[in-house]
């Protein structure tokens, strides 16, 4: 069996990682070895996800006696299989589904991590987020219609009531299909 | 290989250039992670759907893509690399220790001259990264910003109204922007300033660490800062933030550097000198001593103490001078007693090569 690293040299070291359960085989040579042994600036140190992990478990432990942080076993993502144990373990998510399956749990935690702060403020994707965008487009349209009939500025209104209009209308339809 | 021929190697063609504020910020960097919707995260897929990442996203790099017209992505699988290649890309920043080490199907995409690089498959199935020399973090950002554009021209991102881009660590959720400057800070580590400073700009929601990342020491007075939060907060925010804290940061080095030249310039001066004398006639040389009197050295440029040496010294052989530079060069295993002569001959030939 070739070294599963530089894919030349016979495999002489055999090692076997089992994590819930879950088995895997690792093959590799004597000179791999050593190398990989070997410190790789950053990596060797206290990982992010060992600190969360941490935060995590403090949510996520099995307590004696049943209280309102218990997590029933079954919770976890139908997507990726992942449970709410292990994303609390690993302290990452196995997929995008996963924020939905764990959605219950997650604000004390991006409390904790982001300052406090619970929802995005920040770039939405421009097709992904089109109906997004529009929303938001239409709110600050309803708002300069307000202020268009304050002034008494009708044309202006009419205008801004189309547009809203032909959005609302593309929204609806969007959802339809 | 001939010495001139490995250094041009070893440093990205972006570092030549000479950025904004270069005689204490030594680069810029923005991280932008992104998911593919419906395709389970990195951490949790199968070779298929891996090498499917790495086939879409590579096809919409090289493709007939508009903006991606004058650039010349390449790309680099990691299962193809020998460890000390991709120890060697960890040492110039090009990828992380993480998709070096651990991503079982990882790849890179890298332009012509170094500053981008896309990595797949790390902990997210896309992490643009973005690098220039110097104090500038709105170009660095702007340029990941394109990039991210134009992937999703032709992917659909794995987004959240409420959460924002969903990423596999719940810590880069929301904008999944991580920006971070490099400082080269020697005079308030002199002055023994940096153990307040530090500690203040934890206190702004702000990390301080040393040159490699996460966990690591500050190296030759080498210090990352870069943001925390992802969550909460807009990307113009998040970066106005980190520059207001970095141009504080400046100006206090500048301060420092001020008064060890006013009070103890004589002192100063036989700091800097002797490190040169070091550097100039080792014989073996640890890294940590090699990186202390490297700062040194670039002190003495920045300071005109020091004439005759080019400024990009420090970038080069702070690089060159790594563990897995130093076995590329020799092209073999080396021991750590080996690497500390390697180390001392490399030095001293490179100054002299200065020198000429």
């Amino acid at each position: 069996m070739n070294c599963e690293e530089c894919h030349e040299r016979e495999a002489s070291l055999h090692f076997t990682k089992i994590i819930n359960g879950e088995k895997t085989e690792f093959h590799i040579c004597e000179h791999c070895a050593k190398e990989k042994g070997e410190f790789m600036p950053g990596s060797n140190s206290f990982s992010i996800h060992q600190l969360l992990s941490g935060l995590l478990h403090g949510d996520g432990h099995v307590p004696n006696t049943p209280s309102s942080n218990f997590i029933p076993p079954s919770l976890s993502c139908e997507k990726c299989g992942m449970s709410y144990y292990q994303f609390a373990k690993i302290g990452r998510f196995g997929c995008e589904n996963c924020y939905k399956a764990f959605d219950s749990k997650l604000n004390p935690i991006f409390k904790r991590v982001h300052g406090g702060n619970t929802l995005h403020a920040g770039k939405i994707p421009l097709r992904a987020g089109s109906s997004i965008q529009e929303k938001k487009q239409l709110q600050q349209l309803k708002q300069a219609l307000q202020q268009y009939i304050l002034n008494e500025e009708f044309e202006k209104a009419a205008e801004t009531r189309d547009i809203i209009r032909e959005i609302e209308h593309r929204l609806e339809q969007g959802r339809d299909s | 290989m001939s010495l001139e021929r490995f250094i041009s190697d070893a440093i990205s063609p972006w570092m030549k250039r000479e950025g904004p504020e270069s005689d204490i910020v030594l680069s810029s960097r923005v991280r932008l992670a992104r998911n593919i919707h419906q395709f389970v995260f990195p951490i949790a897929a199968d070779k298929e759907s891996a090498h499917e990442v790495i086939a879409s996203i590579s096809s919409c790099m090289n493709g007939e893509n508009d903006a991606a017209e004058a650039e010349n992505f390449e790309m680099l699988m990691m299962e193809k690399l020998k460890p000390i290649q991709k120890r060697v890309l960890v040492e110039k920043h090009l990828i992380s220790p993480n998709l070096a080490e651990q991503a079982k199907y990882g790849a890179v995409l890298m332009n012509d001259d170094e500053s981008v690089s896309i990595m797949l498959n790390e902990e997210d199935h896309i992490r643009i990264q973005c690098l220039a020399p110097g104090f500038q973090l709105e170009e660095v950002l702007h340029k990941a910003n394109e990039i991210d554009d134009l992937i999703e021209k032709s992917v659909d991102y794995a987004f959240d109204e409420k959460r924002g881009y969903l990423t596999s660590c719940p810590t880069n959720v929301g904008t999944g922007l991580r920006a971070s400057v490099m400082m080269h800070l020697p005079a308030l580590v002199l002055t023994k300033k940096m153990s307040r400073i530090i500690p203040a700009i934890n206190q702004l929601g702000l990390a301080v660490r040393g040159i490699y990342g996460e966990g690591t020491e500050a190296q030759g007075n080498i210090f990352q800062i870069s943001n925390q939060m992802t969550l909460g907060k807009s990307e113009e925010d998040i970066m106005e933030d980190l520059a207001g804290v970095v141009t504080q940061v400046i100006q206090q080095e500048r301060a420092a550097r001020k008064q060890l030249q006013d009070g103890l310039k004589l002192q100063l001066e036989d700091k800097l000198f002797r490190s040169l004398g070091t550097l100039e006639n080792c014989r073996i040389i640890q890294s940590k001593e090699a990186a202390k009197c490297l700062s040194d050295v670039r002190l003495g440029i920045d300071l005109e103490i020091l004439p005759g040496i080019s400024k990009t010294i420090l970038n080069e052989l702070m690089i060159l001078t790594q563990p897995g530079f130093l076995q590329q060069y020799a092209g073999e295993v080396l021991t750590p007693e080996e690497r500390d002569i390697r180390r001392a001959t490399l030095i001293r030939e490179r100054i002299k090569l200065e020198n000429r």
